[in-house]
């Protein structure tokens, strides 16, 4: 049984991450007004950042900025990639608000269940 | 650990209040959480970056297309089953796939011996920079931060294209929308 | 007495303080937590912060939508220009050797003029993506 707890133990803040993954998920699924899946889209992707920055934790270190009264630092590869990855969704994000702010001057409303019914409706009038 | 448990609370809150203003200030808390969470985990740069981008200017582009479209949700009409029973199995999925990842904070894992801990010994000796990430970005991995830009300027090209009125224009404008 | 004299003294205080620490953030990027994407970002939150309290046509008249559209461009010519002054003098695009005679200081200078750039392109994309939300709700 030791094996067992202690893998949960040690993986136990990967899977609060994949909770708050999950939930991100479900908001971006189940939810129809379109601003609120973007919001869940950026809850999601800063999830996967957190994914992403823990295996790169060491126990004792610091942050990786070299100093001479440290030895061991962080893994800065990747602070790198995660760097470019918050730009990219703050990017993707004001594209899909501007979209969104198309679409409400087109057509009236922002939620999916409308927006579905009404495009069937002019496809069938054509 | 509490921060992880706060920003499972406000994620209940975004997912459940309705009025959006109210979502979006849960939405610059919840920035604001992460970019603590992240500084925990010895990623100082990523943090404020974190917070700078999620808290601020997040935020304030989430209340102006809150301004130029309605600020209230409709009530669900769905049933939340079916995204839930998704979410949940994607959930199980995952958990299973990070069963053998190693412990955290480990030292000898393959992650943390390979080419990161060479970075962090060769980059003072060429580069005079004792910030690590800032040299990586911008000379060893520099063609990729040259891919960022250019998406922050494709990102600026597009809001622009998609919302910006001509000046005078009434002519084009009114055209365009005959196009339609 | 106007409601919001406040904010508007609260303002006045801050701005030039966070101006200054975004300049702080990207001259410092070599030896602290920071660089051009950091930096660029609390720039515009200054320029935001300033809008909202002060009012979008003052706003307008300090920083001029023509000068936040042109920096997105301009930016991302200063980086991508060191990279082609290396490929036109002969080495590899975006190696910093030609630029300067010591190759560590190259590394350090080139580091320092690319930061500069990505400071230029992400402060006005972000600027000129909320003049862009805020002038359309107004005609």
């Amino acid at each position: 049984m030791n094996g067992l707890i202690g893998t949960i133990v040690e993986h136990y803040n990967y899977w609060i991450t994949i909770a708050l993954m999950m939930m991100g998920l479900y908001i971006v699924v189940a939810k129809s007004n379109m601003i609120k899946t973007l919001i869940g889209m950026a809850i999601f992707q800063t999830t996967v950042y957190l994914l992403y920055l823990s295996p790169g934790k060491i126990v004792g270190g610091t942050a990786p900025i070299t100093a001479k009264q440290f030895e061991v630092y962080a893994n800065p590869l990747p602070h790198v990639l995660i760097l470019t990855a918050i730009v990219v969704g703050v990017a993707s994000l004001a594209m899909g608000l501007a979209l969104t702010v198309r679409i409400y001057e087109a057509y009236g409303t922002i939620e999916e269940d409308d927006l579905v019914q009404m495009v069937d409706a002019e496809d069938r009038a054509e | 650990m509490g921060l992880l448990t706060l920003i499972a609370v406000v994620t209940v809150g975004v997912i459940t209040v309705r009025n959006l203003f109210a979502v979006t200030v849960l939405f610059g808390a919840y920035s604001f959480l992460m970019a603590s969470v992240m500084l925990v985990l010895d990623a100082p740069d990523v943090a404020l970056t974190e917070a700078a981008v999620g808290a601020g200017v997040s935020t304030v582009l989430l209340l102006g297309a809150l301004y130029l479209t309605r600020t209230e949700e409709a009530p669900p009409r769905n049933s939340p089953l079916v995204p839930a029973a998704v979410a949940v199995i994607t959930g199980l999925i995952l958990i299973w796939g990070t069963w053998d990842l190693p412990g955290f904070g480990l030292a000898d894992t393959p992650v943390n011996t390979g080419v990161g801990q060479a970075y962090i010994e060769r980059t003072y000796e060429e580069t005079a920079v004792p910030n690590v990430v800032t040299a990586v970005l911008a000379t060893y991995r520099g063609y990729d931060t040259l891919g960022e830009v250019i998406v922050v300027f494709a990102a600026a090209i597009g809001v622009l294209m998609l919302l910006r009125r001509l000046p005078a224009g009434s002519d084009e404008a009114s055209s365009e929308e005959k196009e339609k | 007495m106007r409601l919001d004299v406040i904010l508007r003294v609260v303002a006045k205080l801050f701005i030039p303080f966070i101006l200054l620490f975004a300049l702080y953030v990207q001259f410092h990027g070599h030896y602290s937590p920071g660089g051009g994407f950091q930096a660029g970002v609390i720039a515009a939150a200054a320029v935001f912060l300033y809008a909202i309290v002060f009012g979008l046509d003052r706003c307008k008249q300090v920083v001029p939508l023509a000068v936040a559209e042109a920096a997105v461009w301009i930016g991302v010519a200063i980086f991508a220009g060191t990279g082609l002054i290396a490929l036109v003098l002969g080495w590899n695009f975006l190696d910093y050797t030609p630029l300067f005679a010591d190759p560590v200081d190259a590394q350090y200078w080139g580091i320092f003029i690319v930061e500069l750039g990505v400071l230029v392109s992400v402060t006005g994309a972000m600027v000129a993506i909320f003049y862009a939300f805020v002038l359309r709700g107004r005609q």
